[in-house]
């Protein structure tokens, strides 16, 4: 998608220029069919659409002019990993989760064959050299939350040093001590990585900044609320996933500008969709860049998605850090209670993902929802049954949808989702 | 007239509805050239309205037709034609060429349905396969099948190691009839699964090409334990219920089902 002016710099970092132009072009084309064909368009949307454009070119010249200037930048694949800390050291902090197939034939020599797409997609990305945020990453941090990660970042840690941060599989207690003292160890491993030291009122002025980025996000879930629904779910979704890439401050602004736009148009009952549109609610795994299959699918098949729980969607803004305290000791504390309520299928019991499901629903007036898993995705695939009753409960219809990062499938998966649709009109 | 087109990946079934009576009932292979098969179908009709059903319901925007196109799912159909014919239906079972599916019914809607993904294990497509084995024609294996004795266990319905399985089998000297009525066996009993994630209920009418295998619906009424004919209804045509549905759906005249 980018000029050829960036070739020059992704050499540097080291990337396969033949693959990643390969990767751009269909990118480039599975954008073009999937997002510029959509009719009604919001004038914010242009924002998304440039920063999607630049995303290897552009934010990654970001990226290493920050870097000649001394900054770090720290990578990470999961919404545990505290970005109020990254920032508070004054490094970058982006999302590398990768979602696309390119590479995964590579990652089968390191990782079983029966491991989920997502996993399989960074390895790939790493091994095929594709993604320039791996290369540009001073430190990659890892997590264990599911037992495929966690064997994978043994593996990944071979061609690319990993910090792994231990993420509990309880809410206990004692689960919280080991969470508050991983997150102190985060603490100082991003010190010791910057050379910065963090204050109270440098981890202040990060808490403050990212929960402006969560207020922005939390406002877009609130208008989707409003039917005719103002934003096709293709295009919050990645403005959900560019909330991982971009730079916080401005992405917040942009997301707040996007808001203002929605806001005039539900004044004026303006749609993406008519009214009667069947209104469908995602949930279950994260979808990564540019994984936006399944949305796709959704939206040609006379449905509108009004919501995402998932960690690339409410998961990752739906609680803010508490912003009262003053020490670091106390903000610490308010960092390890915000990120333990996170409702990752990886926890167990998890009944208040459950709940949060049913209640996001209800408040989306979505008329169902679509569960999404990766194959050999343990946790999510467990949830989708539980999910099913939670909401059978509600009265609101749930399809359960397993697929990967392949195309095969799109023919099924458009009788299945069209179908599901009939029933709901 | 109201004519409704079932484009599937092995077989294309036309029905026309004229006064909400059928006219006309059609069928021909999909081949390669699907296109110019629903042409040949069309051949003489006028219709005023025309709804596709199956993998290829979009083809249709494609024939340049002067009438009304709209498109339903295969799912949607079957329930629609099997409702129509027997109203008290509860479940409706369509095997087709390369898919499964499985509805619950109520008051003619579908509540729940289940549908293999990606790959077309334990559907048409697999015993059309396995015949092919055997050398058999595919409307024949059903009765061949139905003189097998003491089935060996086919524990796949993956159509590729199914073949690999018989003819091992077929090495070790057990009798083809008797893997023939095996692997329908293994058919059936995944079927029987997806019915009952949906939520079996009685009467069931069982839809689509593979309902006119007659091994397949007596071991059916054996595994879930109906009776043929009373718990499981099989209609005259099973494999032009898609269209039957699609024209109904278009008869029945819901606007807002026209989107
Ligand atoms: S699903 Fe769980 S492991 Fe994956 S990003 Fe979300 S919180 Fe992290
Ligand atoms: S939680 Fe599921 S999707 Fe996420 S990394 Fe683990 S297996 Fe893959």
């Amino acid at each position: 998608m980018s000029e050829s002016t960036h070739h020059e710099m992704w050499e540097k970092l080291n990337m396969d220029l033949e693959a990643h132009d390969g990767l751009l072009e269909v990118l480039g084309k599975f954008y073009g069919d999937i997002y510029l064909s959509q009719e009604n368009r919001l004038k914010g949307a242009e924002y998304l659409d440039f920063v999607l454009s630049e995303v290897h070119g552009l934010r990654i010249k970001e990226l290493q002019d920050a870097k000649a200037q001394g900054r770090k930048v720290v990578g990470t694949f999961c919404v545990f990993v505290p970005e109020e800390i990254t920032l508070a050291a004054d490094a970058i902090h982006v999302g590398l989760c990768a979602g696309a197939e390119a590479g995964s034939e590579l990652a089968e020599q390191l990782v079983p064959r029966n491991t989920c797409a997502l996993i399989k997609s960074f390895i790939g990305f790493k091994m095929a050299k594709l993604c320039p945020y791996i290369e540009s990453s001073d430190m990659i941090v890892g997590e264990t939350t599911c037992d495929g990660k966690k064997k994978a970042y043994e593996a990944f840690n071979e061609i690319a040093p990993t910090y792994v941060m231990e993420v509990p599989q309880t809410k206990s207690e004692a689960a919280r001590d080991l969470w508050k003292s991983e997150v102190l160890r985060y603490m100082k491993a991003v010190e010791e990585l910057t050379g910065v030291t963090i204050t109270a009122e440098k981890l202040k002025e990060g808490i403050k900044v990212i929960n402006g980025k969560r207020r922005a996000l939390q406002r877009l879930t609130r208008l989707r609320a409003a039917s005719p629904a103002p934003i096709s779910g293709r295009d919050a979704l990645l403005v959900n996933q560019i909330s991982f890439y971009d730079d916080p401050v401005r992405f917040t602004a942009k997301i707040n500008e996007l808001c203002d736009e929605l806001e005039a148009r539900i004044e004026t009952g303006d749609g993406v969709a008519p009214a009667d549109t069947p209104r469908l609610m995602l949930s279950g795994c994260p979808m990564a860049v540019p994984n936006w299959k399944l949305p796709y699918v959704v939206e040609s098949s006379g449905a509108v998605i009004v919501g995402e729980e998932s960690c690339i969607g409410t998961r990752n803004s739906r609680d803010l850090v508490d912003e009262s305290g003053e020490t670091l000791e106390a903000m610490i504390d308010a960092i390890a209670d915000r990120y333990m309520k996170i409702d990752c299928a990886c926890f167990t019991p998890n009944q208040e993902r459950l709940d949060n499901i049913t209640s996001l629903a209800k408040d989306l007036k979505a008329d169902g929802v679509i569960h999404y898993s990766l194959l050999f995705c343990q946790p999510y695939s467990h949830e989708s049954m539980k999910v099913d009753k939670a909401l059978q409960v509600e009265g609101i219809p749930m399809l359960s949808i397993e697929t990967d990062y392949s195309m095969e499938d799109v023919e099924q998966l458009k009788t299945r989702i069209e179908a599901f649709v009939e029933t709901l009109a | 007239m109201i004519a409704g087109l079932d484009i599937g990946s092995r077989s294309i079934e036309l029905v026309t509805l004229i006064d909400g009576v059928v006219a006309e009932a059609r069928k021909l292979p999909t081949t390669f050239d699907p296109v110019s098969q629903c042409f040949k179908l069309l051949d003489g009709l006028r219709p005023a309205s025309l709804v596709g059903t199956g993998y290829g319901r979009n083809l249709i925007q494609r024939l340049g037709l002067d009438c009304e196109c709209s498109t339903i799912t295969e799912i949607k159909a079957h329930a629609l034609g099997a409702a129509h014919l027997f109203p008290e239906a509860r479940t409706v079972l369509d095997i087709g060429g390369q898919d499964t599916k499985a509805m619950s019914l109520a008051g003619g809607r579908v509540l729940k349905f289940e549908m293999n993904d990606r790959c077309a294990a334990g559907t048409g497509k697999f015993l059309e396969y396995t015949a092919g084995v055997f050398q058999i024609p595919v409307e024949e294996f059903g009765p061949y099948a139905m003189k097998g004795e003491n089935p060996p266990e086919i524990s796949s319905i993956c159509t590729v190691f199914a073949e690999t399985e018989a003819t091992s089998l077929m090495a070790r000297g057990e009798r083809p009839e008797a893997i023939a009525l095996g692997l329908h066996k293994a058919i059936v009993k995944r079927t029987a699964n997806m019915l009952r994630r949906v939520g079996l209920n009685f009467p069931l009418v069982f839809t689509g090409g593979v309902a006119n295998n007659p091994c397949v619906l007596d071991l059916l009424a054996k595994s879930v334990g109906g009776e043929i004919g009373r718990d499981i209804l099989v209609p005259d045509n099973p494999d032009h219920m898609g269209a039957l549905g699609a024209a109904l759906h278009r008869h029945h005249g819901n606007a807002a089902d026209a989107r």
